[in-house]
């Protein structure tokens, strides 16, 4: 049985798997029931009220596949295009796109894994380099109103007076004074999924140097980003004065981050919320992120899962070779270049089986909590470290995506 | 579900999984309520497989699906749409409640209890199986023609 086959890969490949856990305590955490076979029997029963015989379909067919009216949100963003009238209003296009958000199916089943992204030379290298190795916090951003590109010099006043008030509360400030710290706004090229989507920008602070000898910029203290990658769903429904950047990603000292980010609120009329990954999508970045292909490997693939048991949590780490990650990967995946529900279900419960025949824990039970690969690593409270340049552009197209849902 | 008032004795079995244990005598089973815990996907699977072990005419409304967890997103590792379609392929209803909270618990005990007099038969003129399709009928469209 072809149930049979996937179990015997999972022991081949699996073998050479380092694991190491990190256990406070050993609980007894769910004890297992007598006819509990390996855990990997999923069968769909379709009930036949007629014949009120219950037919049993073995097939590793699990139960959520369901198959989305629209397949990808690229293309599902585009067939709505074509059913609106010419010249439908921003107004209507919003109404309708809810609508659609409170029928079946609000995620799509499958997803396209992230392309090798076309930033290979050296010049447009060393610009991202600063982005990669560093943690960055996740937030998530409605549209700005009114804002320009052109009047960049002028934001970066503004801002630094703003910072400046607000460290020093009470004293009068005049803007164009000089302070210690220097606040410059900058455009971030090629960082963009399609053509329509508007450009990145960054924001840093940084802090003068005090010496006359010193030469150049002072050091930076604080890096945000705001970027938007595919967001045609949310480009559609806005209209021309707003400019969508739904992603924003923070570098440096959460009182500088709530600073700026009061600022923006009453300049642009948008609103921040922290992005929160849920286990769900961890998991799904943790399929699409080994599916990458990658030359070397740079870190061990790594899971980290909480358990929720009084009155301590406990920490259950589990880290693969990338490479035996990688083969499991390979054995599981079907359809070339796009990851479906069922994969990464069942990409997840062969670790998950692996580990339960070893140390009987039932990780299903658990929650994941942090994913880290050689392309990214995720923690689920919004932090984000990005590894790879190659994959950059895409694991932003999956953080923007989450960030519209939340928006919307 | 004991503290609501029931004009008959109302009596509550707990349990991780089906199937029971048959040597013991125990009174007719009326309806039950698969718990799912939105947060661990073990709780899907071990509802699976206890689907397994019921028995087919209590399908005809005397089964209900209650999803607990959807309150804190960021914890739930199985999307929500999963247990919308086991609820459509068994034809049970399903309930979102999130039995951490005292108000929700509340409300839906008395929702149960509800059910549960129509389910043993003790409310004169609607069975489980009128329960059903009353229920059925004020779902989203949508599910109808999966």
């Amino acid at each position: 049985m072809l149930l049979d086959d996937i179990t015997l890969i999972v022991e081949i490949s699996l073998s050479a798997l380092i694991y190491r856990i990190l256990l406070m305590r050993l609980l007894e955490l769910i004890p297992p029931s007598a006819d509990q076979s390996r855990g990997q029997a999923f069968s769909l029963i379709s009930y036949d009220l007629i014949t009120s015989v219950p037919s049993k379909q073995p097939t590793i067919q699990i139960m959520d596949s369901y198959t989305a009216p629209e397949s990808t949100p690229r293309q599902s963003a585009s067939s709505r295009v074509k059913d609106y009238f010419i010249g439908a209003t921003p107004l209507q296009k919003r109404l309708e796109s809810a609508r659609k958000l409170t029928s079946f199916v609000p995620t799509p089943s499958r997803r396209k894994i992230p392309q090798c992204s076309q930033l290979q030379e050296d010049a447009e290298l060393q610009k991202v380099a600063f982005l990669l190795h560093k943690q960055w916090s996740l937030y998530s951003l409605t549209p700005l109103y009114k804002f320009s590109y052109t009047n960049l010099k002028e934001y970066s006043k503004l801002l630094s007076a703003f910072i400046a008030a607000e460290k020093q509360k009470g004293l009068a400030v005049e803007v164009g004074e000089d302070f210690n710290i220097k606040v410059i706004f900058s455009a971030l090229l090629g960082m963009k999924g399609t053509q329509r989507d508007p450009e990145a920008f960054l924001v840093q602070i940084l802090s003068k140097s005090q010496l006359p000898s010193e030469n150049g910029e002072g050091k930076v203290l604080w890096t945000g980003w705001f970027c938007c990658i595919f967001g045609d769903s949310l480009l559609e429904t806005v209209s021309e004065d707003f400019t969508c950047l739904p992603l924003f990603l923070a570098n440096g000292a959460e009182t500088n981050t709530a600073i700026i980010g009061t600022w923006f609120q009453k300049t642009f009329d948008c609103y921040f919320s922290p992005l929160a990954i849920s286990a769900f999508n961890l998991s799904w970045m943790a399929a699409m992120w080994t599916a990458c292909k990658m030359d070397r490997y740079m870190a061990t693939t790594e899971f980290l899962w909480s358990v929720p048991c009084s009155p301590q949590s406990l920490d259950i780490s589990y880290a693969i070779h990338p490479e035996d990650a990688k083969a499991l990967w390979d054995s599981v995946h079907k359809t070339p270049g796009e990851v479906t529900q069922e994969e990464v279900d069942l990409f997840m419960d062969c670790l998950y089986s692996h580990f339960y025949r070893h140390f009987k824990i039932h990780l299903s039970a658990t929650r994941l909590v942090r994913v880290s690969t050689s392309v990214a690593s995720a923690h689920t409270d919004g932090k984000i470290k990005i590894l790879c340049h190659k994959y950059l552009v895409g694991v932003l197209a999956y953080l923007t995506e989450l960030a519209i849902f939340q928006i919307e | 579900m004991l503290k609501e008032d029931c004009a008959s004795t109302l009596k509550v079995h707990l349990a991780q999984s089906l199937p029971l244990p048959s040597n013991v005598n125990r009174p007719r089973i009326d309806l039950i309520v698969f718990v799912v815990n939105l947060h661990s996907k073990y709780s899907l699977q071990n509802v699976e497989e206890s689907l397994h072990h019921v028995d087919a005419t209590f399908f005809l409304g005397k089964v209900g699906f209650l999803a607990t967890g959807a309150g804190q997103d960021n914890h739930c590792s199985i999307h929500r749409n999963t247990v919308l379609r086991l609820a459509h392929t068994y034809r049970s209803p399903l309930f979102f409640c999130d039995l951490e909270v005292e108000g929700f618990r509340a409300t839906m005990a008395q929702r149960l209890v509800r059910m549960l007099q129509i389910c043993a038969g003790h409310v004169p003129g609607v069975s489980a199986l009128n329960l059903l399709s009353l229920m059925r009928s004020s779902e989203n469209p949508f599910l109808e023609d999966v």
